[in-house]
Order: structure tokens, then C-alpha cells, then sequence
């Protein structure tokens, strides 16, 4: 009756920084790890990086993000006997009841896994807002976009409003340019610049005016984008901006399905930017069969998505009896809280403590991480 | 950038108008209107409306509506019940799932 059920003794659902690292860390360890990508290739977000990254020397901070994809796969393939990689494998669901995990590879290949360990590392998704018009073809999301120009080489249009003056809307922007697509325009709603001075600095340089208390209020155009009406925070005055495409950088949110599935006891917490699970220092759920890394996690960095992900996967291995050595640990948490400790993580801060509730975050209280 | 008059262009566009789910093209007009009638959660909205049940399952328009929820009664989106996330979390084939609980070819 039910022919295919895999086994696999820890299963990593996404293959970007988190994930990778997870795999990494629990195969050295001697566990078989299966990992499921639901994209065609391995890396998650760090593929379609081509600026140089943030975060910490110990997860290569100064090496394009491509580039830090490809260092963790060079480790993965040290210990490549034990790791099985699938891409275009789209995790679709955790039951409970049995522990079955069911995966869609394409569009026509179907399979059961049954776990013994699982370490959810899905990334983020891209938030999006309502306008009249939003759904005219020529609005993107900023992530979609950088995955077209840097993954595919395929540029979205001419000239370009970005709605979002975050990392992620600066360095997408930045990225436009030296595609040499315009940017007409960054809107941000906020009084001040979410990201990197650095960043919206070289973008200040090129010209192109970063409108602060500034919003959206419709797209215009027929069939596609033809531009779009912005509108003052400050004065309520609307005005006109000539595009072709309107760019949304309005930030992330962990992307949860399968946890949701899997029973963990989830909690919304805005400074992580939604629903997160609730989760120990070794990133364990409340599921004891699941851990989470990255962004799943909460809404981060890299450095840190990928330290969460050693961490995930160490743990995972150790759960299984394998041996290991556990000042690893207190490594890894000394990296986690460097990363976490400047004045622009104090949000992170706030936000883990809130995912500890009951004292479930056991030996990391949130003054872990002052 | 071209300063001044919108009004023309702002002419019949309303905000009411904005697409909450893209997948199965729900206006906003749409779910303010049910939520107006105290039908204020995800799951009631996704039965009544088919929100949040298209090829994204959600993604795009679960954080919409949860903070228009949220910005109509005025409870904070951590107190709003959020809704069964239930597997598949994409659309899969009927035959896919069929062929894979007969092992065989679907018979
Ligand atoms: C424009 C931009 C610039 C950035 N710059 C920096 C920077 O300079 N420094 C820095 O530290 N960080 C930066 N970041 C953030 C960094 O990229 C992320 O924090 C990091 O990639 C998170 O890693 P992750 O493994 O948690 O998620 P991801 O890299 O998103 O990987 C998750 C993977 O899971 C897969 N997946 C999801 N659901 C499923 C499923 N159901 N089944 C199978 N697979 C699934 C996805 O396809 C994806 O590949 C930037 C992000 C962006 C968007």
C-alpha cells in the first residue's frame, strides 16, 4: 500500500545559509542528512548576493554572498558521502501523527520521507502591501527582481520605484544601477533610513533622491505599469513618478507552513517579524523531532542564519547519539551573541526573549544575549 | 518625476479597489466588507472569500488581512487567532498523491 517511504536519519528542509550549515555540521558529526530545496539550486538567498556581506569574519563577512554559498558547499562536499542533496523539491507537508513528511519534486514526482530529526531552515518570504493597481505585471517584489537580474540575467524594465529604504531596497536598488536599470525613486515611510549608511550612501552619490515620509497610493496604467502616484506622509501632497516598475522592499517574514503543520507552539513576535516558534538554545521546538534555523527563526542575517544552522544540526546529530564535542556549543553561542550584541540588534534581542517564553529558551535567557 | 496634478490619474482608483489576494483575485472592498460584519479571522475570511487558497497558499495576502483585521477592530495581530495552516502548502496534482497511495499506477 505505501511503498515509498524514505527514511532519512535528519532531514533539512531548505538549502540556503541556514540549512546548508545545518547539513554540514550534522553529517561531520557522522548523521546521514537529506536535504530538500525547493529551488533549482542550493544556496537559498546568498545565490543571487553579489555584494560583499556584513556579519561576522567567522561566516566570511567581506566575501560576496555567492561566493560564502560556495565555501559552505565545498565544506559539504568534504563529507559528501553522507549528505543527499534533492533541488526542485518542494517540502509540502509534516504529519504529526506518524512523522511523515510529504515532498513534491517538479510538478509530477511525489514521496514520502519519514525523518528521524528534522531542521526546518525555510527562509523568509517577501511581504507584500495593497495599492489600486497592485496587480498590474511590472510590480515585483525587490527579491524577485535581484533573483531575475542576478540569477537569470534577465532585466525587469527601465526604470524602476522602489517602495523601501531597508537593506534590502538600498542594495537592490544599488544593484539596478549597475545593471543599468534607472531608479527613479526610493520611498520609505519611516522618518529615517532602515539600512546600512553605507548602502544608501553610494545610492545618495548616484542621485537618485530617497523620499522619507513617503508612501505609495496606487500604481498607475492599463495593462502594465506605467507609474505611479506617491504620496507625502508629511503633508498628504501627491505627486506623479514615471516607471516601469514598481519594486516592493517592504521587508520579510519567516516562512512557517511546515512548522505550523508540525504542532510547534508558534508566537507572533513583530521585532522577528511574525510568527516564530517558540524554541530552546539549541534551536529545538516544541515539536522534540524539529529544530529551526534562519530565518525561519525570525527575520536576521546571515551570519547569524548560518551559526543558528551549526547549531540546529549539531544538536540534531547529538539527539541521535552521535558524539560530539560539545564545546562546539559554547562556540557557537560566543559567535551569537557578538553578532547580536551592537545597538542595531537590540529589536533581535527583544524578540528572542519573547520566543523563550516559559523558560523554554533554557540556558540562553535574553540577558544571554546582552 | 513629474511633480503636481494627480487628480486625473487618481480618477476611479480607490482603495477599496487594492487586490488582497492575488491568486484568487479578492478585492479589499471584498473583505473589508465581511470583516465589517464581524467576520474577523483568517479562517472565517479564507471559507467565505477563498483568500489565502491559491497557488501561494497565503503568502501574499495572510499579512495582508491580518493587519487589516487588526487596523478595523483594533486588536493587536498577536491576539488575532491566525488560522489553520494545514498541508499541502502548495497545490499538488491529484494524480501525484493518487499514484503514490497505490504505489502503482493509480488504480
Ligand atoms: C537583498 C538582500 C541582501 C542581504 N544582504 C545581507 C548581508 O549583506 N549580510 C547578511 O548577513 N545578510 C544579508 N541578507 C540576509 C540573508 O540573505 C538571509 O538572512 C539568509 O539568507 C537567511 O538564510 P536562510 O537559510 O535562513 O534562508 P534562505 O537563504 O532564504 O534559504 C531558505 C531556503 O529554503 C527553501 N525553502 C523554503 N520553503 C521550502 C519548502 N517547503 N521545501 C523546500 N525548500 C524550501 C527556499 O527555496 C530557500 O532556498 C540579505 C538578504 C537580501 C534579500
Amino acid at each position: 500500500m505505501n511503498p515509498a517511504v524514505r527514511e532519512a536519519e535528519i532531514l533539512v528542509v531548505g538549502g540556503g545559509a541556514a540549512g546548508l550549515c545545518a547539513a554540514a555540521e550534522a553529517a561531520v558529526a557522522g548523521a546521514r542528512v537529506l536535504v530538500l530545496e525547493s529551488d533549482l539550486h542550493l544556496g537559498g538567498q546568498l545565490v543571487k548576493q553579489t555584494h560583499k556581506f556584513f556579519g561576522s569574519k567567522d561566516e566570511f563577512a567581506g566575501t560576496r554572498g555567492f561566493k560564502i554559498a560556495g565555501k559552505i558547499l565545498d565544506e559539504m562536499a568534504s563529507c559528501k558521502d553522507k549528505i543527499e542533496t534533492v533541488t526542485n523539491a518542494n517540502v509540502m507537508g509534516y504529519y504529526p501523527e506518524d512523522g511523515v513528511v510529504t515532498v513534491m519534486v517538479g510538478e509530477d514526482e511525489y514521496f514520502k520521507v519519514k525523518p528521524a530529526r528534522i531542521v526546518m531552515a525555510t527562509g523568509a518570504q517577501e511581504r507584500l502591501i495593497a495599492f489600486p493597481n497592485n496587480d498590474l505585471p511590472g510590480v515585483y517584489g525587490a527579491g524577485a527582481v535581484q533573483t531575475l537580474m542576478n540569477v537569470y540575467g534577465v532585466s525587469p524594465g527601465d526604470r524602476v520605484l522602489m517602495v523601501g529604504a531597508g537593506n534590502i531596497g538600498l542594495i537592490v536598488s544599488y544593484q539596478l544601477m549597475q545593471a543599468g536599470v534607472q531608479v527613479a525613486a526610493i520611498l520609505e515611510a519611516m522618518p529615517n533610513i532602515g539600512g546600512y549608511w553605507v548602502h544608501a550612501a553610494k545610492i545618495r552619490r548616484l542621485g537618485v533622491p530617497i523620499l522619507l515620509r513617503h508612501t505609495i497610493k496606487a500604481a498607475l496604467g492599463d495593462v502594465v505599469v506605467e507609474g505611479a502616484i506617491v504620496r507625502s506622509l508629511a503633508n498628504g501632497e501627491t505627486f506623479k513618478i514615471d516607471c516601469d516598475i514598481i519594486c516592493l522592499a517592504v521587508g520579510l517574514s519567516p516562512t512557517a507552513e511546515i512548522l505550523w503543520q508540525a504542532g510547534c507552539e508558534m508566537k507572533y513576535v513583530p521585532e522577528l517579524c511574525g510568527y516564530v516558534p517558540i524554541r530552546n538554545a539549541r534551536q529545538r521546538t516544541t515539536n522534540d523531532d524539529v529544530w529551526v534555523a534562519g530565518d525561519a527563526a525570525g527575520i536576521e542575517e546571515a551570519s547569524s542564519a548560518m551559526v543558528e544552522g551549526r547549531i540546529a544540526g549539531l544538536d540534531a546529530a547529538a539527539s541521535l547519539g552521535y558524539e560530539i564535542d560539545e564545546s562546539r556549543f559554547g562556540v557557537y553561542e560566543e559567535r551569537l551573541k557578538a553578532l547580536r550584541s551592537g545597538e542595531t540588534a537590540s529589536r533581535i534581542r527583544a524578540g528572542l526573549a519573547r520566543v523563550s517564553a516559559n523558560g523554554f529558551l533554557g540556558g540562553m535567557t535574553s540577558d544571554g544575549f546582552q | 518625476m513629474a511633480n503636481g496634478e494627480t487628480e486625473n490619474d487618481l480618477r476611479g482608483l480607490n482603495e477599496d479597489d487594492s487586490i488582497v489576494c492575488r491568486c484568487e483575485e479578492v478585492a479589499m472592498s471584498e473583505v473589508r466588507k465581511w470583516i465589517a460584519g464581524g467576520y474577523d479571522t483568517p479562517d472565517e475570511l479564507k471559507r467565505l472569500l477563498r483568500v489565502g487558497m491559491g497557488p501561494c497558499q497565503g503568502r501574499g495576502c495572510r499579512e495582508i488581512i491580518l493587519r487589516e483585521i487588526s487596523s478595523m477592530t483594533g486588536v493587536p495581530v498577536s491576539e488575532i487567532p491566525p488560522g489553520r495552516i494545514r498541508p499541502p502548502a502548495k497545490p499538488v496534482k491529484i494524480s501525484l498523491v493518487a499514484r503514490d497511495y497505490t504505489g502503482g499506477d493509480g488504480r
